[in-house]
C-alpha cells in the first residue's frame, strides 16, 4: 500500500471536495467505499458493465477505469446529482413510467449515458440512442423498454 | 414495440400498466443493494480458491495467515464439514472443501481482515498440500465406474449424480408403425446468469447470540435454513434480510458457501463481515444452465400426429448437486407439452465433472430439450410437407386434459397464441418466399407455473404467506418472504392488496424481506411467485376486507351482504350515497382491537402420479408461447441477426402488462444470448471466459423488433387468473430463431451457440453437397 497521498479537488454533484489520496486510488472506489456514494454501482471493475458510469465535466467515464485523481480541478456526476429534491429528472421518470428498471443494478449508469446523450442530442434517433447507450450492459430488460423510455424523455424535453 | 390483445380488465389496477413501486429508489441509486450496507467495524471477508480441479488435500498450514496482524479470523473445511445442498436429499456440498477439491475455483479456505490488502496477504500464505486426482472435463468419461469418483454418492461408482428412466405407452410399438420420424442430436454449452449484481453477503452476530444475515439471494428461506443446518444455531436466532437483488435468474437460488462462511466469520470474530465476490469469482459460482447433449426421436404419422419422444440426455453437473435431480427430470419431462404425446421414453443422466456446479438457470431444465424438440418439429413439418403452424395445431394439448405423465393441464391458450403469431408476423406471405438469406421461423414453449413440488420442511406447509397490518395513518404494510429480484413481484403484491381493499397503490407499503418479520414464501424460482404469493396475498386481502367491510356495516347500518368496496370507499351497493371512505372504516375497525391484521397463504392442490419422480414437473399451472422471428443473414460470412420477434405468450390474465412485456423482451435477450454466442469455454477443466468481456451478452444493437401479444384467459386457479411469465417466455426464442435460420439458408444446426463460423460451415456443408435453397 501506498502511503504518499496526493491533494485532490474537485466538484462532486456541485459541491466542492478536498480530499488526499493516493495517486493510485480509483475513482469508484472513491466515490463508493469513501465518500459512500454508493449509487455508483461495482459490477466488474473491468470497465465491461457500465454500471459504474459517472459524468466527468457531463462525459459518460467508466469510473472504474478512472483514476481519482484525472478529477482533479474537474466536476463529477453521479446518479446521486441527477434530478432535485422530489422532482426526477425528466430520464428518471421517463425509466419509472416506461418500467426501464428491473432490477435496478444498471439504472444508475444508463440514466447518466441518458441524460449526457440528450444534452448532445436533444432528438436522438434510435440508432443513436442505441450506440449511445452499447457501454452499458443490462440483463433483465433486453434492453427494450429502456430505449423506449430515452425516446419518451426527448419526447418530453422542449 | 410491444402490443396486448388481450380484452379490457375488469380490474381497477390489475390488468394495467403499473409502473414498478420502487422505480423512484431506482433511478435515483437510492434503493439499497446489499453491498450500499456499511456495518461499524466491518471486516472484510475474502475466500482461497482451489487452483487444482481435483486432488486430495494432504494439509493445510493457515499459522502463518493468523499471524498476520489485522487478520481477524481463518477458517478450513475441516471445522465446518456438514454437508448441505438445495435440495433436502442431495447434501453433497460443503462451506469450505473438506478432504477434496473438486474444480479450479473451489473455496478452500476464508480469511477475515480489517482490509482487503490485508486479506489478500492472509490468503497468499496459507498453504495448501494436495495430492492431485484424475480430473473429469468430459461427462462421458464418467459414465462407467470410475477409480476415483468426484463424489462417494455417484450411482455405482460412476459419475453419475442422477439418472432418470421413465416410459409410458410402447415406444418400440410406437415408431415401428410411424410414417415418419426424425432425429435431433442437440448440443448445448453451458451459459451463466450473468446479472449484474456481483454475489455479496454481509454477516454480523451479535452479543445477544442472534446472528443477522443481509445477502443477495432470490431464495432467502433456504439461505436461512442452510443457515441454522450447518450452523447450528436455531432458526429463529438467526435473522436473513433479503436488500435489493440486482438480478438472480437462477443464480441466487442455492445456499451458496459463501454465504455461510461468512456468518461463520462474523461469529468467529464477534464482529460484521462483508464478503463480495469481484466477477471472476461470480463466474466460478456459476450454477448456470447444464452443458447438455440429448437424443431427439420424434415419431409422427402422416398427417403430422404426434406419436412419440424418444429421448436420452446427458447434463453436465459440475462439482456439486444443486438442483440436478430437479434438472434431470426436467430435461425429459419438460418436453410433454405443449403438445398431446401418447409414448414417452427417457432417459436422463447427470455426471459430475471437475467444473464450476451447473444448478438453475431461468427456463429451468426447459430450454434445451424445447430447442431439440421445436427444431425437431420443424424437419418433422418439411419431411412431411405440412405447414410447421398446421403440425403443431394438430397436435396442441387441449385445455383440462392430462399428458401421459399426468400432468394436469387446465387453461391452455396455446391455439390462441399460434394463431396471433401467423397472423401478425404475415407468416403465410413469407415462409419460404423471402429471398435466399432471409428466414422466418416458428418455436413454441410450455413451463410450469409454479412447482407444485416445493422444496420444504414438509409438503403440507404453505408454499407462500402473506401478512398484512393496516393502522391508523390509513397505510397496509405487507410482509411476505417472496423475493423481488427485479420481475416486479412486489408491484404485483401491493397491486393486488391495493385492487382487494379497493385503495390507492401508495397506501400499500411492501416491506423488506426480514424473517423475523416475513412469513415464509419459498422465493424466485420455478415461476412461482405471481401463482402462489398472488393467491396468499389476495387471501390475506380479502381477509382485511371482510373486517372493514363488517365495520362499515355497524357504521351505516346496513347488513354486509349489501356493502360493496369501491375506490376509497365502502358504500351501500343500491344507494351508494350512503357510504363511508376507507378511513372511517379502518378507524371504526380498529376500535375493537386495534391495528388489523391479516393473513392469506396458498398450497398447491394435490396432483399428478404415483410413480417414482411423478412430481417432478407438476404445476397448478403451465404457461404457452408461440413465437415467430425472422432473421437477416449474410451468407458468405455466417454473421445474423434476428430482426423482428412476434412473441405470442399464455400467461392468463396479464396483471401486469409492464413486468409481462419485460419479462418476455428479457427473456428473448437471455435466449439470444445463448442461442447466437454465450458460451462457459473450458480447456480441460479450466474456464477460460470468466469476465463479461469474454463472456459477451447480447448488446443493445443485437436486440430485434419486439411485439408482444398477451392472448392468455384467466387460468381457473391463478390469482385474478394470471398465470408465470418469468420463465417461460424465454423457450421459444432459441428454435424460433433456429428454424428461421434454415428458412433463410436451408441448414440445420444442432449445436448450440450458432455461431457464424458454426452456421457457415453448415452452408458449405450443404453446398458442397450439391444442395441449393431458395434459388440462390
Amino acid at each position: 500500500m501506498s502511503s504518499r497521498t496526493v491533494p485532490l479537488r474537485f466538484h462532486l454533484n456541485g459541491l466542492p471536495v478536498e480530499r488526499a489520496v493516493p495517486p493510485e486510488r480509483i475513482l469508484l472506489d472513491l466515490i463508493r467505499d469513501e465518500i459512500r456514494l454508493t449509487g455508483t454501482k461495482r459490477g466488474c471493475d473491468l470497465g465491461t458493465c457500465g454500471c459504474c458510469t459517472v459524468l466527468l465535466d457531463g462525459v459518460p467515464v467508466l469510473s472504474c477505469l478512472t483514476l481519482a485523481l484525472r478529477a482533479d480541478g474537474r466536476s463529477v456526476t453521479t446518479i446521486e446529482g441527477i434530478g432535485q429534491a422530489g422532482k426526477l429528472h425528466p430520464v428518471q421518470a421517463a425509466f419509472v413510467e416506461c418500467g426501464a428498471t428491473q432490477c435496478g443494478f444498471c439504472t444508475p449508469g444508463f440514466v447518466l449515458t441518458a441524460v449526457a446523450l440528450l444534452r448532445d442530442h436533444p432528438h436522438p434517433d434510435r440508432e443513436t440512442i442505441v450506440r449511445a447507450i452499447s457501454g452499458n450492459l443490462c440483463r433483465c430488460t433486453g434492453y427494450t423498454k429502456i430505449v423506449q423510455a430515452i425516446e419518451r424523455a426527448a419526447e418530453a424535453a422542449p | 414495440m410491444s402490443s396486448a390483445t388481450a380484452p379490457e380488465s375488469p380490474y381497477r389496477l390489475l390488468g394495467g400498466r403499473i409502473p414498478y413501486v420502487e422505480g423512484p429508489l431506482k433511478v435515483t441509486g437510492r434503493a439499497e443493494y446489499t453491498d450500499d450496507i456499511h456495518r461499524s467495524g466491518m471486516l472484510v471477508g475474502r475466500v482461497l480458491r482451489s487452483p487444482w480441479a481435483h486432488a486430495r488435500i494432504r494439509s493445510i498450514d493457515t499459522s502463518e495467515a493468523r499471524a498476520l496482524p489485522g487478520v481477524a479470523a481463518v477458517l478450513t473445511g475441516e471445522e465446518y464439514p456438514t454437508p448441505f445442498g438445495v435440495l433436502p436429499i442431495t447434501h453433497d456440498e460443503t462451506m469450505l472443501a473438506v478432504g477434496k477439491v473438486r474444480y479450479i475455483g473451489d473455496m478452500v479456505a476464508a480469511v477475515a481482515a480489517i482490509d482487503e490488502p490485508t486479506a489478500e496477504q492472509a490468503l497468499a500464505k496459507i498453504r495448501v498440500e494436495v495430492d492431485p486426482l484424475p480430473e473429469f472435463s468430459d461427462p462421458r468419461t464418467g459414465l462407467t465406474r470410475v477409480t476415483e469418483p468426484i463424489h462417494e454418492r455417484g450411482l455405482m461408482g460412476s459419475n453419475i449424480q442422477k439418472q432418470v428412466l421413465q416410459h409410458f405407452g410402447d415406444v418400440e410399438a410406437a415408431f415401428a408403425r410411424a410414417a415418419a420420424t426424425v432425429r435431433v442430436r442437440g448440443q448445448f454449452a453451458g451459459v451463466t446468469h450473468a446479472f449484474t449484481e456481483p454475489l455479496v453477503t454481509i454477516a454480523e452476530a451479535t452479543p445477544d447470540g442472534r446472528l443477522t444475515v443481509w445477502s443477495a439471494t432470490q431464495v432467502p428461506h433456504y439461505l436461512h435454513r442452510t443457515l441454522h443446518e450447518v450452523l447450528g444455531i436455531p432458526m429463529h436466532r438467526i435473522r436473513v434480510i433479503k436488500p435489493e437483488v440486482g438480478g438472480g435468474f437462477g443464480g441466487k437460488s442455492d445456499p451458496l458457501p459463501h454465504e455461510l462462511a461468512c456468518a461463520a466469520l462474523s461469529l468467529a470474530t464477534g464482529r460484521p463481515v462483508k464478503m463480495l465476490f469481484d466477477r471472476e469469482e461470480v463466474f466460478y459460482t456459476n450454477h448456470g444452465r447444464h452443458p447438455t447433449q440429448n437424443d431427439v426421436r420424434i415419431a409422427a404419422e402422416a398427417d403430422g400426429t404426434l406419436l412419440a419422444y424418444d429421448i436420452d440426455t446427458i447434463i453436465e453437473g459440475g462439482a456439486w448437486s444443486s438442483f440436478g435431480t430437479v434438472t434431470t427430470y426436467y430435461n425429459g419431462v419438460l418436453a410433454m407439452g405443449p403438445y398431446r404425446v401418447p409414448n414417452f421414453r427417457y432417459r436422463g443422466r447427470r455426471v459430475y465433472t471437475n467444473k464450476p456446479p451447473s444448478g438453475a438457470m431461468r427456463a429451468h431444465g426447459g430450454t434445451n430439450i424445447r430447442y431439440a424438440v421445436e427444431v425437431g418439429l420443424d424437419e418433422l413439418a418439411e419431411q412431411l410437407s405440412i405447414d410447421p403452424f398446421d403440425l403443431r395445431e394438430r397436435n396442441a394439448l387441449p385445455p383440462h386434459s392430462t399428458t401421459v405423465n399426468q400432468f394436469r393441464i387446465t387453461s391452455t391458450s396455446f391455439r390462441a397464441c399460434l394463431r396471433a403469431v401467423r397472423e401478425r408476423s404475415g407468416w403465410a406471405g413469407k415462409f419460404r418466399r423471402l429471398p435466399y438469406g432471409r428466414g422466418i421461423g416458428l418455436g413454441c414453449g410450455f413451463y410450469i407455473s409454479g412447482s407444485n413440488s416445493p422444496i420444504h420442511f414438509t409438503p403440507k406447509m404453505p408454499q407462500s404467506t402473506v401478512h398484512l397490518k393496516a393502522d391508523m395513518d390509513g397505510g397496509i404494510a405487507v410482509h411476505c418472504m417472496q423475493a423481488d429480484i427485479g420481475q416486479g413481484s412486489n408491484t404485483l403484491m401491493a397491486a393486488i392488496v391495493a385492487e382487494v381493499l379497493g385503495v390507492d397503490l401508495e397506501r400499500v407499503h411492501v416491506q423488506r424481506v426480514d424473517s423475523d418479520v416475513s412469513p415464509i414464501d419459498l422465493g424466485s424460482y420455478s415461476s412461482r411467485v405471481t401463482f402462489m404469493m398472488g393467491n396468499a396475498a389476495r387471501r390475506a386481502a380479502e381477509r382485511m376486507r371482510r373486517q372493514l367491510v363488517d365495520a362499515a356495516a355497524t357504521l351505516l347500518g346496513y347488513p354486509a351482504e349489501q356493502l360493496e368496496v369501491v375506490h376509497e370507499r365502502i358504500q351501500v351497493r343500491h344507494r351508494p350515497e350512503v357510504g363511508i371512505d376507507f378511513m372511517g372504516a379502518l378507524h371504526r375497525a380498529m376500535e375493537a382491537s386495534g391495528a388489523l391484521q391479516s393473513s392469506g397463504a396458498y398450497t398447491s392442490p394435490p396432483m399428478g402420479g404415483t410413480f417414482k419422480g411423478a412430481r417432478a414437473g407438476t404445476a397448478p399451472a403451465y404457461s404457452f408461447a408461440a413465437y415467430v422471428a425472422e432473421v437477416d443473414v449474410d451468407p458468405e460470412t455466417g454473421v445474423y441477426r434476428p430482426t423482428h420477434v412476434w412473441a405470442a405468450f399464455d400467461c392468463g390474465r396479464p396483471l401486469n402488462r409492464l413486468a409481462v412485456e419485460g419479462q418476455i423482451e428479457g427473456s428473448i435477450h437471455m435466449g439470444l444470448g445463448q442461442l447466437m454466442g454465450e458460451s462457459m469455454e473450458y480447456r480441460g477443466s479450466r474456464l477460460m471466459n470468466p469476465s463479461l468481456l469474454d463472456y459477451k451478452i447480447p448488446m443493445p444493437g443485437q436486440m430485434p423488433e419486439i411485439e408482444v401479444l398477451l392472448v392468455g384467459e384467466d387460468d381457473p386457479e391463478g390469482p385474478f387468473g394470471a398465470k408465470e411469465a418469468g420463465e417461460g417466455p424465454l423457450v421459444a426464442i432459441l428454435p424460433a430463431v433456429a428454424n428461421a435460420l434454415h428458412d433463410a439458408v436451408g441448414v440445420r444446426c444442432h449445436a448450440v451457440p450458432i455461431t457464424p463460423d458454426r452456421l457457415l460451415r453448415a452452408i458449405d456443408a450443404r453446398r458442397a453437397a450439391g444442395r441449393t435453397w431458395k434459388g440462390e
